[in-house]
């Protein structure tokens, strides 16, 4: 189903237009929320509110603003109040630097390579290793290159997502996959130290 | 100062571009991940919409059972757990999720009605359905344990004597075979009829594990037998009702009608109301 197809629906009928909604968007909704949190435990709880928000705020709309709405933007931006404000509420010292006044990116790496388990494929160890470095990233960083790199997000879309001009989303999304990359060989290179 | 952050680390070369396409390559496979199923149960219950479903296991085997605040709303085979999803948002129109672990109360006064352990003391959702359609089915919901009643002795009750064709479709389209007993209503001629839920067989299957016999039901239908009548009360009885059973045999007497009962000088039981 479309995104057009699913506003419309939600316009006919509420209940019947949203389980399609959640029915269409619960992978990618969760599969955003965890690459932003990290933890798949808080991205569940991520994506479960932000269906929860997104239904009583539809409960408010008439149905021609429920007819423009720009549907996937909407949900993630959802999605991402809520990360951010559990940030503020819950786990300030699990906080990556706030990157807000300090411009020097801080790359917190998360966990080490070593106690995943062995896994044979080595894409999905991969996979893994760019997940937890995701993680590590500043939030501006970590949610841009997400939206762009992992969800396949438009500059122009991930702007409206997020409330920025075009220019800075591309300047930020650009900064984060160098300093992945950046973060990628520095781990390389102490594991062939430690190894 | 600000030049060498700017400048980057990895500068072997042409290789740069292969790691920069395998990282973008790696960052778009990082979307490929499954949500849990419990987070769509999890939105539906919260919001409070559409019904959760779980299977049970009766005398036809696995069903699925759907219910919501107001009640049990559905009863049905299906094949699979998306089969069944998909004909219930057709049928129901509302949304369907699985629930979160099968409900402990309510799975447990239902396996005690199957079991015949417990008077049923459900709750149904009956809302698509007419007025009539809902009298037809409580009134079937009033038919004992192991008993049977005729399409006729339904549209009588419910005050629609003429509308035996009715009943009869009322039945076949009801939602929650099984827990409202429609097994348990027979033709008026004694043969078992039409089963909404696998047909005659099972219809068979549900009245045996009952207790009721409907290989002697139908026999005595072939011998034309519709009531018992009891010598020693002069009351006569639907052959399968717990009245006429409890007599011995030597006080049995049969009728082929009504009008033969009555004319013997026999009055209805007040048990099974046959007239």
């Amino acid at each position: 189903m479309t995104d057009d197809a699913l506003t419309a629906a939600l316009a006919t009928r509420l209940d019947a237009g949203f389980e399609q909604v959640v029915l269409a968007y619960q992978h990618r909704l969760f599969a955003f929320a965890l690459r932003i949190s990290g933890s798949p435990q808080d991205a569940e709880e991520i994506a479960q509110d932000a269906f929860v928000r997104a239904y009583r705020a539809l409960q408010t709309y008439e149905a021609a603003r429920v007819c423009a709405l720009a549907l996937r933007p909407w949900l993630f931006s959802i999605a991402l109040n809520i990360y951010r404000n559990r940030v503020r509420r819950h786990q300030p010292a699990q906080t990556p630097l706030d990157d807000d006044d300090d411009d020097t990116p801080h790359l917190q790496i998360v966990g080490d390579a070593h106690d995943w388990p062995e896994v044979a494929a080595e894409a999905a160890e991969q996979r893994r290793e760019l997940a937890m470095v995701i993680a590590g990233l500043p939030p501006r960083y970590r949610i841009a290159v997400v939206l762009r790199h992992v969800e396949g997000v438009g500059y122009c879309e991930i702007a409206e997502t997020l409330g920025q001009p075009v220019g800075t989303v591309k300047a930020n999304v650009h900064r984060g996959t160098r300093l992945l990359r950046e973060a990628l060989v520095t781990r390389r290179r102490l594991e062939e130290v430690a190894g | 100062m600000n030049k060498t952050r700017d400048t980057p680390q990895d500068t072997s070369g042409n290789t740069t571009l292969d790691q920069a396409r395998l990282l973008v390559s790696n960052l778009r496979a990082l979307s490929a991940v499954e949500a849990p199923p419990t987070l769509r149960s999890a939105v539906m219950k919260t919001l409070g919409i559409g019904d959760a479903y779980f299977e049970l296991a009766t005398p036809l085997g696995l069903v699925y059972v759907a219910y919501n605040p107001r009640g049990i709303s559905t009863v049905t085979r299906a094949i699979s757990d998306a089969a069944f999803e998909q004909a219930f948002r057709e049928q129901m129109g509302g949304p369907i999720y699985p629930a979160q672990e099968p409900p402990a109360t309510l799975v447990h006064t239902l396996e005690s009605c199957i079991r015949g352990e417990a008077r049923p003391q459900l709750r149904f959702d009956l809302r698509g359905l007419s007025e009539f359609e809902r009298a037809v089915l409580l009134k079937a919901l009033e038919i004992p344990r192991g008993e049977v009643r005729p399409y006729a002795w339904i549209a009588r009750e419910i005050g629609s004597p003429k509308a035996v064709r009715a009943v009869g479709t009322a039945l076949a389209h009801n939602p929650v075979p099984i827990l409202i007993p429609c097994h348990r209503v027979v033709r008026s001629d004694g043969h078992l009829g039409q089963y909404s839920l696998g047909g005659n067989d099972a219809k068979r299957a549900m009245l045996t594990a009952e207790g009721a016999d409907p290989d002697t039901l139908e026999e005595l239908a072939r011998e034309g037998v519709r009531y018992f009548g009891t010598t020693t009360t002069h009351a006569f009885c639907y052959p399968s009702c717990g009245h006429g059973h409890r007599e011995a045999d030597e006080h049995r007497i049969y009728f082929a009608s009504e009008k033969a009962a009555i004319l013997a000088g026999y009055h209805p039981c007040s048990d099974c109301r046959p007239a």
